[in-house]
This record gives C-alpha cells, sequence and structure tokens, in this order.
C-alpha cells in the first residue's frame, strides 16, 4: 500500500487530501503513477490534465517524473510552488 | 550544516520579530559582521485582496527549507541563518517570510539571503491562494517562470 497526499488546487481537484492506494505491478514510475491515477475519475483527470506540471515529492523529496516509486512511503502530488 | 553555523527553521501561522530573531544570532558572539535580512510582506497591488491563505506541506516544508541552508552554508561563510515561514491567512501589509543571514562580511550574507529566498520560491512546498475582499476566492497563485530563471544565476561561479 502507497500513501498518497495532495495539495493546493491538485488536492481541491481531486477531492481529498490523502488516501492510501494499492498500486497495480504495471506502475513503476512517476509518470506511469500520473496516467493511473488520471483514470480513476473526473476529479483525478481535472487535477491530472496537463501532467507535466505536477510536482512530485517522495518521502518529502522532490523527484522528476523518470523517478521509480518501489518503496515509497508517501508520494506527494502538487502544483509549482508560490511560497515566499 | 558546517560546524559554527547556527540554524534555525520555522513555518509557523505566528507572526515573527524581526529585531528578537536578528539577537538571536548575533548576541553574545563577536564574529558577526554582517546582518542582511529579507522580509516578503503580503502585497495588494490592485486593492481587491482580503488576505493569501498559504497553504504548505508539513515536514517537507521545514525539511527543503533546511536542505537549501546547507547548501547556501556551504557555499558562503555565514556564521547564522534563519529561515522563518508562516502559513494560514495572511492579510496584506503582514510578513510572510523572514530570511536573517549572518556572515563576517557583508556579501557572504548578501548572498546567502539572496539564494535563500530564490531557491525556496520554487522549490519549498508552499501554496498561495487569493481571498478577495468581495468574499470570493480569487483562485491560486501561479508560479512565475521569472522564479525559476532566478536559479539560473547561481548555478557556478558563485562560490566564494
Amino acid at each position: 500500500m502507497t500513501k498518497l497526499v495532495y495539495f493546493a488546487w491538485v488536492r481541491e481537484r481531486i477531492g481529498k487530501a490523502e488516501e492510501t492506494v494499492e498500486l497495480p505491478d504495471t506502475v513503476k514510475t512517476v509518470a506511469g503513477l500520473l496516467l493511473w491515477l488520471k483514470g480513476r475519475g473526473e476529479g483525478y483527470a481535472a487535477a491530472l490534465e496537463h501532467p507535466h506540471v505536477i510536482r512530485v515529492a517522495i518521502d518529502q523529496e522532490h523527484v522528476d517524473h523518470a523517478a521509480r516509486i518501489a518503496g515509497a512511503g508517501e508520494i506527494a502530488l502538487f502544483p509549482p510552488m508560490t511560497g515566499g | 550544516m558546517t560546524p559554527g553555523v547556527v540554524s534555525t527553521v520555522r513555518v509557523q501561522a505566528e507572526d515573527f520579530d524581526i529585531a528578537a530573531e536578528i539577537d538571536r544570532l548575533t548576541a553574545g558572539r563577536g564574529d558577526a559582521g554582517a546582518v542582511v535580512t529579507f522580509t516578503g510582506l503580503c502585497r495588494d497591488e490592485s486593492g481587491t485582496l482580503s488576505a493569501l491563505e498559504l497553504e504548505h506541506y508539513p515536514g517537507m516544508a521545514e525539511a527543503e527549507i533546511r536542505r537549501i541552508c546547507i547548501e547556501a552554508a556551504a557555499r558562503w561563510p555565514v556564521t547564522g541563518l534563519t529561515v522563518i515561514h508562516r502559513h494560514g491567512m495572511i492579510r496584506p501589509g503582514e510578513n510572510i517570510v523572514l530570511v536573517v543571514a549572518v556572515s563576517a562580511h557583508r556579501h557572504a550574507a548578501f548572498d546567502a539571503a539572496g539564494f535563500i529566498m530564490d531557491f525556496l520560491k520554487s522549490r519549498a512546498p508552499f501554496w498561495k491562494k487569493e481571498h478577495r475582499a468581495d468574499g470570493s476566492s480569487g483562485g491560486w497563485v501561479d508560479a512565475k517562470e521569472t522564479d525559476d530563471a532566478a536559479l539560473a544565476r547561481w548555478d557556478g561561479g558563485d562560490t566564494p
């Protein structure tokens, strides 16, 4: 099981702040995860309409979309950051 | 963190006291010759903003800012760094973020503070949502490409 957490408009469009999912064996990378999530319903499709803009962190560290997700405890999806 | 560097990272709802934060880094030690502070405020350009709502990723926000501070301390001979970032509802004119950099000489303090702010804007997991004075939501603030471009000036060649 993998914990997914969402922030800002990704959270709003998906409609929840976090969830725990059983990922299929075919999902091996961040890009694969985004594609798989996109097919889970309307909110996911809206949040992940432009997957290339989505930023991802695995266990609280930034990763790129080619990163492998094996062993990940917590995967976070969020928009580009606007702090400061 | 480099030995001797006092580093504090806080993510909090409360406001901060700039003078107290400077004092925390300089009191009782004579090696500080320069203190640079940067304060980012909530800005209302058009007069229609009621507040900015700052969302963050608890745990990662602190960890990412700490990673940026470690990088800054490795590049410049700073003796102290403090970064405080607020979250929650922040009204125009109120503080959002504070960076304090202390070093023996001014250039290291200026550069470390600028470096930390540039990386914080693009890499620390915070998001701003606008709340309008008429009660409507102005939506999420878009990231600026100029913020990403600002990182380029720190590529190589800036190490002391």
